[in-house]
């Protein structure tokens, strides 16, 4: 059974106004549990709007979220347990950074959850260490951590309510290189720990070509492909079309097919691409 | 719920009064409240009723929302009228039991008060609906400018109120995105008892605040680094421009002002 599933999810902003538009329309999908998801659209695709909808902010217009084959929607009063379950972090989160120590910014979602304080301190403890907070940062002032540390105090904050399913929109923005590196390492850890399903929202195909497992495309509030990577990739000239940025590598390849040059494989981390080059080296050598 | 704010709305459009110069329908927007102010009798509002619905129509503006800028009042405007209706003892009574009582003159005067503010709401709505938030604090530092003589901080002022204005939708948003953000963090906000709620507004309100500061402080630094340093020798974009128009409009409006006292007099 998928942990999450939409059927015929629609979201209309502004119904029956003169601004009414529908932002995500008629979106079926299944994701599997355990599983690393890129997201991927352009800016008003859909993408955000849609994962608002897997921890019940927004109520469908129509069509339904079913999280472990239940309805979220099924019961009201118990949204704010579904809200435990997806944990959704938002763009820029360390805006929403508000307790005078870290551990009690890290610690306010579990609170919340009504748990105990053995638990919360394990809960603390433990994804402080996955996201790369050392212990003697636990008790000072959030405000005084550098962007990236704040960054990663407020996404532990909702690492620590140990969601089944963990939701980051545009984790790496805003960071320089070696801090997006960072993060995405850190996000890796924490899914090997906990093999939680992880959703991670992204502009940068570089980026989730290096850890999705499966990749999610909206384009113009539909889905337009939900799929292996690879199996992505391989369309690399229509995402190429609907406004999407291939990795660099892939436009290499995809430029020396043109030239002549097919692989017969799609390319699309340095590291394969490495590889296949050496091997058909050495392979003409031998010839 | 942050969506009903209709304070400093403006709504663009190309009406007769949307064209007047500022100046004038702020000196305007003066005149009528103290048309409103002048006599306490309901002849004397009638006038005041005529000369808005009238200033309505001329806006083009749908009627849909000068209701909804009634709206946010409206627990104000109630209990205003439960105290004049209880409170006033004068005239024949037409109910009473124990303390209370609702007399000929408190009906009066109630209703008299219920329509005084919502025309008092409806026609400062009409100027904030159809003056754009920029040449409005433009036209009240021309108004003030007198003040300068006297070292009153005219421009500063003028200033502080273009920025709180043009942040008024950003702080909007920047609210609800916190909100969501807590939400998603399991806070109760919308449900839960008085105290949790209260309690959560801590996590909403802080990170406004820090937010805040933040954004005023990059504010500071870009106008610093575009030389921004207050109203002097400063010339301007737009130039506000008086014609025969304007002065029709406020011919008329002292007209209206002049019946209402004469109405408010022949009927003392």
């Amino acid at each position: 059974m998928a942990i999450l599933e939409t059927q015929e999810l629609t979201y209309t902003y502004s119904q029956g106004s003169p601004f009414e538009k529908t932002a995500v329309d008629h979106v079926n999908l299944k994701i599997e549990e355990g599983e690393m998801v890129g997201v991927m659209g352009h800016t008003g695709s859909g993408k955000s709007t849609l994962i608002q909808h897997f921890n019940g902010l927004l109520k469908p217009t129509s069509g339904k979220v079913l999280l472990e084959g239940r309805d979220i929607w099924e019961n009201k009063d118990k949204i704010r347990d579904v809200r435990f379950q997806v944990g959704l972090v938002f763009q820029y989160p360390e805006y929403q950074i508000f307790e005078e120590t870290v551990y009690k910014d890290i610690a306010f979602g579990p609170k919340n959850m009504g748990l105990d304080e053995a638990e919360i301190k394990r809960r603390v403890l433990e994804t402080a260490h996955d996201i790369g907070l050392k212990e003697e940062l636990l008790d000072r002032s959030p405000f005084e951590l550098s962007g990236g540390q704040k960054r990663r105090v407020a996404i532990a904050g909702v690492m620590a309510m140990e969601p089944k399913v963990l939701i980051l929109d545009e984790p790496t923005a805003g960071l320089d290189p070696a801090g997006r590196d960072k993060i995405i390492s850190h996000i890796k850890t924490y899914h090997e720990r906990t093999k939680n399903t992880i959703l991670i929202v992204s502009h940068s195909m570089e980026d989730i070509a290096g850890f999705a497992d499966k990749i999610l495309v909206m384009s113009k509030a539909k889905l337009f492909c939900y799929d292996d990577t690879k199996k992505v990739f391989a369309r690399s000239e229509e995402i190429s079309e609907i406004g999407l940025d291939v990795p660099q590598i892939t436009k290499v390849f995809m430029e020396l097919k043109k030239q002549g040059l097919d692989f017969g494989k799609e390319v699309y981390t340095v590291g394969y691409a490495k590889d296949l080059l050496i091997r058909q080296l050495k392979e003409r050598e031998v010839r | 719920m942050l969506k009903d704010i209709t304070i400093g709305q403006y709504f663009p459009g190309d009406s007769i009064i949307h064209r007047l110069d500022p100046r004038f329908k702020i000196i305007i927007t003066f005149i009528y409240i103290l048309m409103l102010f002048t006599g306490s009798n309901i002849l004397c509002l009638t006038v005041g009723a005529v000369y808005t619905v009238m200033a309505i129509l001329l806006s083009r503006i749908p009627c849909k929302m000068f209701v909804k800028s009634v709206r946010p009042l409206l627990p104000f405007l109630i209990i205003t009228a439960l105290l004049n209706l209880f409170l006033v003892d004068s005239g024949d009574t037409y109910f009473h039991w124990k303390f209370l009582k609702i007399t000929e003159e408190g009906v009066n005067i109630s209703v008299f008060m219920i329509i005084r503010i919502v025309l008092l709401i409806m026609g400062s709505s009409l100027l904030t609906y159809t003056t754009s938030p920029i040449t409005l604090t433009d036209a009240i530092e021309r108004l003030l400018s007198p003040l300068k003589k006297l070292k009153f901080p005219v421009h500063e002022l003028a200033m502080m109120m273009s920025i709180a204005l043009r942040f008024i939708p950003t702080l909007i948003e920047e609210t609800d995105k916190i909100m969501s953000a807590q939400k998603a963090r399991g806070a109760e906000i919308d449900s839960g008892s008085f105290m949790t709620r209260a309690r959560n507004m801590i996590s909403i309100l802080v990170p406004l605040f820090i937010s805040s500061f933040r954004r005023a402080d990059e504010l500071a630094t870009a106008m610093e680094c575009r030389c921004y340093n207050g109203g002097e020798g400063r010339t301007r974009l737009r130039q506000l421009k008086s014609s025969a128009r304007d002065y029709i409009a406020l011919a008329v409006t002292i007209i209206f002002y002049i019946a209402a006292i004469v109405v408010a007099h022949i009927l003392k």
